[in-house]
């Protein structure tokens, strides 16, 4: 976790279900954020790296990767980067929850 | 302690220049290197720019190695870099901006530059060649623009250029001299055919025009002709061919010809200077293309390391076409000559001919279009000029059995550092190893990990052989795929399993079936959760986040994020009251565009995720399913109701299979058409069930398709009464449901099955058909529409739908 970061209440723990993304408009990023059946939570610009961009929000969640949903990209949630085959990497952002507050920072990781 | 590291400075930081230095680096490490190049960029793949014109790459993704790498190595790189000479005398490396770096070894690889006619106005801004990344800015800003553009040059790399323009927008000319496109590696019939095909693609052809003058004020605006005839333009791409960059090379007083003329260990006139790329000259010959320079630099790489080399001795060169649906191969020898004993197979129907070209019963030179799935091997004779035996002619012409050990022996006796992919530079024993090493099965994971086929693709039917070869018998096996890379089971395998081992969860299949991936992925989870509810139809419970966004959001996703919303219209048929509503509320929420679809309905398209609930609620029609794996549309003609020919009452029995059939799931998109007679105005001939209505009664056909695919549907039956139509298709559908794969369409199915099984399952087996039926009643009492569903039920629109606004900003 980032220390001195400056950490964004975003929402209530139930706002993130399971294998659903969604998205936050927060200072003028869009986010998307996913919670992975292990509970975990990933935050990443919400902009598909493939060149003809589009959002990730609706990507198929399965581990800790998503497919996107307009090419099919899989996309490791952890460091944001495009796996094989494809080339690329996607905006990372620190996430947690404290107590039942999300909260994200918007400093990349 | 003195560095006793030999200092290697490489002239040129293309693709030769660093291809050479991966395999020095391979090889030794008693070099300390340092790279020059005039780019400002790090290596990148040339070969890579057409696709990056044509869209479906960008320039981030074409670098082959970056800074980082650079730094990896420890290779000091100069980017932005002119070198003016060498001092061979004192060993020194001379730049423009009066920089001297000392060498022991130096390696010259300045590549060339596209050669630009030398005609009146071939300065005018506008007039660009196809080089380097920034001709390839050049043009797509130009495209932004301007509308017209000419590509001068009717060769590989023209033809590449003037399509990738076509897929930015302009109207493209391409101006010939010859008459004949890539006369350099075609013949005849098969340019005319490449012509024919490219014109299909939206390119314009003048042929046989010599380029007498640029005109234009401040920018060009045409090309003016020998014959007097003029073509406007706005952009003009000289690809005329390339002239070997070799001003360095002149200024260091070394010996040049076309190109920088260099011996078989690739060493200049200049002692301690090597030459490589497309700046060399050997032999005689300069060559244009990535292979033959990665042949050279292991040369140059094995020798500067100490290692035994034979030395170059040329390469027999191939090429293929980048141009999506046009597949173009030609090797060695391929314009006849009376010597030449010539094979050839031209077939006008499906597009294809094949040229193989023989000398004293020796295999030469070959031309393939259309078909080139024997490029590998017949690249592989060329290059061995292999004798033509009775066998390698049944292989290739297709006549006799063709023999499956023949086309793996062509891998077996490769040599070891033979490039298999010249595009990447990956030798045979490079995906041997990779294969032998980490237990690889498919062409992906070769693709993966050695970066084999990624480019231009031309070499994957090598790899496959070498793959072939490899695994030998497993092959077989390990061909034998599952229905993705999380599992060997096939589709059957698994239905079978759920249904006796009684599984009814996604995760349970992927756990009891031992998934390699616990969770799936975004390929078997959709199609398990498929398999699941065709199985179980009433107590299985649909898992959303196994479903692909359209299906999960009930709409379909645009590639801007935003959605389509598609109203149903039973039969393609709407009132007055409908469109008012659907027009009302396509106002309200600002829909970008009202578009009517080949399916006969309304694409709202432009809605934003969070209205769609919205949109819907006020609609308050059902969802048209237009993005899902399930009924689309029912496309009708008039029909009796209205037309002077009709004989039976299309729209009417549209609107009722419509209404029957909506919402249940199939393995793919599925679509239907109803006629009111023969006339076939609503196309039935391309749908999953077309029904023509005739005098007595109905012709249902099947397995049609419209798209990627295009084919024409079988006929079925003919049947007397309603009721006896609307069993069979539910009966048909039901069939489809329980046997078909996943994304297999019913073109395919039809294919695989085979009609004559289905009309024996449907048609002649009427116990079947009824128990066929019953199935898909039964599944059909459990749809409900989404839309409902979602708009009453607070936690699945909020989670799906909404935005999240952070409490705190
Ligand atoms: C659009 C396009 C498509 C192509 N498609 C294919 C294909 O499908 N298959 C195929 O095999 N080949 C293809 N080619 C050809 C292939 O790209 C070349 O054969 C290959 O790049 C040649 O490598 P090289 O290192 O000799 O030259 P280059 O890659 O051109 O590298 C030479 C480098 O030297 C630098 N340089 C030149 N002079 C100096 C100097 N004085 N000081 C410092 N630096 C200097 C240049 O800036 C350049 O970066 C294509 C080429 C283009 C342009
Ligand atoms: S298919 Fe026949 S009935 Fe239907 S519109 Fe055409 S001509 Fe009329
Ligand atoms: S030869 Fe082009 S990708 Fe391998």
């Amino acid at each position: 976790m980032i220390k001195n970061a400056e950490w964004l209440v975003v929402g209530h723990s139930k706002d993130f279900p399971i294998r659903i993304g969604r998205t936050i408009h927060i200072k003028g990023v869009e986010i998307a954020v996913f919670r992975t059946s292990e509970n975990e939570l990933y935050a990443v610009e919400n902009i598909n790296p493939h060149p003809k961009r589009g959002p990730l929000t609706e990507a198929i969640v399965s581990g800790h990767y998503i497919y996107d949903p307009l090419y099919d990209w899989k996309i490791d949630l952890q460091t944001g980067i495009v796996q094989e085959p494809d080339h690329g990497q996607v905006k990372t952002f620190a996430v947690c929850e404290e107590g039942e507050e999300v909260k994200i920072s918007l400093e990349t990781v | 302690m003195i560095n006793s590291k030999k200092k290697l400075v490489v002239i040129g930081n293309g693709m030769a220049g660093i291809n050479t230095v991966e395999q020095i680096l391979k090889l030794t490490d008693k070099y300390e290197i340092t790279v020059l190049g005039s780019e400002p960029h790090p290596n990148y793949n040339r070969i890579m720019l057409s696709y990056v014109l044509e869209g479906s790459k960008t320039i981030d993704d074409i670098i082959l190695n970056d800074l980082q790498w650079y730094a990896d190595q420890g290779i000091t790189l100069y980017t932005g870099k002119m070198v003016k000479s060498i001092d061979g005398e004192n060993k020194k490396i001379l730049t423009e901006d009066g920089l001297e770096i000392d060498y022991d070894v130096a390696l010259v690889a300045t590549g060339s530059q596209s050669f630009i006619l030398p005609i009146p106005g071939k300065e005018l801004p506008g007039v660009i060649g196809f080089r380097d990344i920034a001709d390839c800015s050049a043009m797509l800003e130009a495209a932004k623009t301007y509308k017209k553009a000419a590509v001068i040059g009717g060769g590989l790399l023209g033809l590449e250029a003037a399509k990738g323009l076509v897929n930015l927008g302009m109207d493209v000319t391409v101006v010939h001299l010859m008459e004949d496109l890539m006369e350099r590696q075609l013949d005849r019939e098969a340019s005319a055919m490449l012509k024919a095909e490219l014109e299909r693609q939206g390119i314009k052809f003048a042929m046989q025009m010599q380029t007498s003058e640029v005109y234009g004020q401040d920018r060009v605006q045409g090309l003016r002709f020998s014959d007097g005839s003029e073509l406007e333009a706005d952009l003009v791409v000289m690809a005329v061919g390339i002239k070997p960059n070799i001003q360095v090379a002149v200024q260091s007083g070394m010996e040049t010809n076309r190109g920088i003329v260099v011996d078989d260990l690739m060493r200049t006139s200049v002692p301690d200077v090597y030459a490589v790329g497309e700046c060399v000259e050997h032999r005689g010959i300069c060559y244009g293309l990535v292979a033959p320079l990665f042949e050279q630099g292991s040369v140059i790489a094995k020798h500067l390391a100490g290692a035994e080399t034979e030395g170059y001795m040329g390469s027999v060169v191939s090429t293929k076409l980048k141009i999506s649906g046009v597949d173009v191969f030609s090797a060695g020898e391929f314009i006849t000559q009376p010597e030449h004993t010539v094979i050839v197979a031209k077939d006008e129907w499906k597009r294809t001919y094949k040229k193989v070209l023989l000398r004293e019963n020796k295999i030469v030179g070959t031309v393939l279009f259309g078909d080139v799935s024997e490029s590998a091997s017949l690249q592989k004779y060329v290059r061995q000029q292999t004798l033509m035996t009775d066998e390698i002619y049944g292989q290739l012409m297709g006549t006799g059995c063709s023999n499956h050990g023949s086309k793996t022996s062509s891998a077996e006796t490769m040599a070891d550092d033979e490039i298999v992919c010249g595009c990447n530079g990956v030798t045979k024993k490079a995906i041997v190893d990779a294969i032998n090493d980490n237990g690889l099965t498919t062409v992906d994971e070769i693709k993966a990990c050695t970066g084999a086929t990624r480019s231009c693709g031309g070499c994957k039917p090598v790899v496959e052989q070498i793959l072939q070869y490899v695994l030998g018998d497993s092959f077989k096996t390990s061909a034998k795929q599952g229905i993705c890379s999380c599992t060997t089971l096939s589709r059957d395998e698994i239905v079978e399993a759920i249904k006796t081992k009684g599984l009814t969860t996604t995760r349970e299949v992927m756990n009891v079936l031992g998934w390699h991936n616990d969770e799936g992925c975004s390929k078997c989870r959709p199609a398990l959760n498929y398999y699941l509810g065709m199985i179980n139809p009433d107590t299985y419970e649909n898992e959303g986040d196994s479903r692909f966004v359209n299906e999960r959001l009930h709409a379909n996703i645009q590639k801007d994020g935003t959605f389509t919303v598609v109203p149903r219209m039973y039969g393609g048929v709407t009132t007055p009251e409908d469109l008012k509503k659907i027009a009302d509320v396509s106002l309200k929420y600002n829909v970008k565009v009202v578009k009517v679809t080949g399916g006969q309905r309304l694409d709202l398209i432009g809605v934003r995720k969070e209205d769609l609930p919205k949109v819907w609620e006020e609609l308050d029609m059902p969802s048209g399913y237009a993005y899902a794996k399930s009924l689309r549309t029912v496309k009708t003609c008039v029909g009796s109701q209205f037309c002077r020919f009709g004989t039976q009452d299309s729209m009417g029995m549209g609107e009722v299979l419509e209404r029957k059939f909506e919402r249940l799931d199939f393995p793919a998109k599925f679509k239907l058409a109803v006629n009111g007679c023969p006339r076939n105005c609503a196309e039935s001939c391309t749908k999953d069930i077309g029904i023509v209505g005739n005098d007595g009664g109905w012709e249902i056909f099947i397995g049609g398709n419209g798209g990627i695919k295009a084919r024409l549907a079988d006929s079925l039956c003919k049947v007397k009464t309603d009721a006896e139509l609307i069993d069979i298709v539910g009966s048909v559908m039901q069939l489809y449901r329980e046997t078909g794969q996943y994304l297999e369409r019913t073109s395919e199915w039809v294919e695989r099955i085979g009609l004559e099984e289905i009309q024996k399952a449907v048609v002649q087996d009427t116990a079947n058909r009824q128990a066929l039926v019953e199935r898909i009643e039964f599944a059909l009492q459990q749809v409900e529409d989404p839309w409902k569903k979602i708009i009453n039920d607070e936690d699945s629109r909020k989670n799906l739908f909404e935005v999240v606004t952070p409490s705190i900003v």
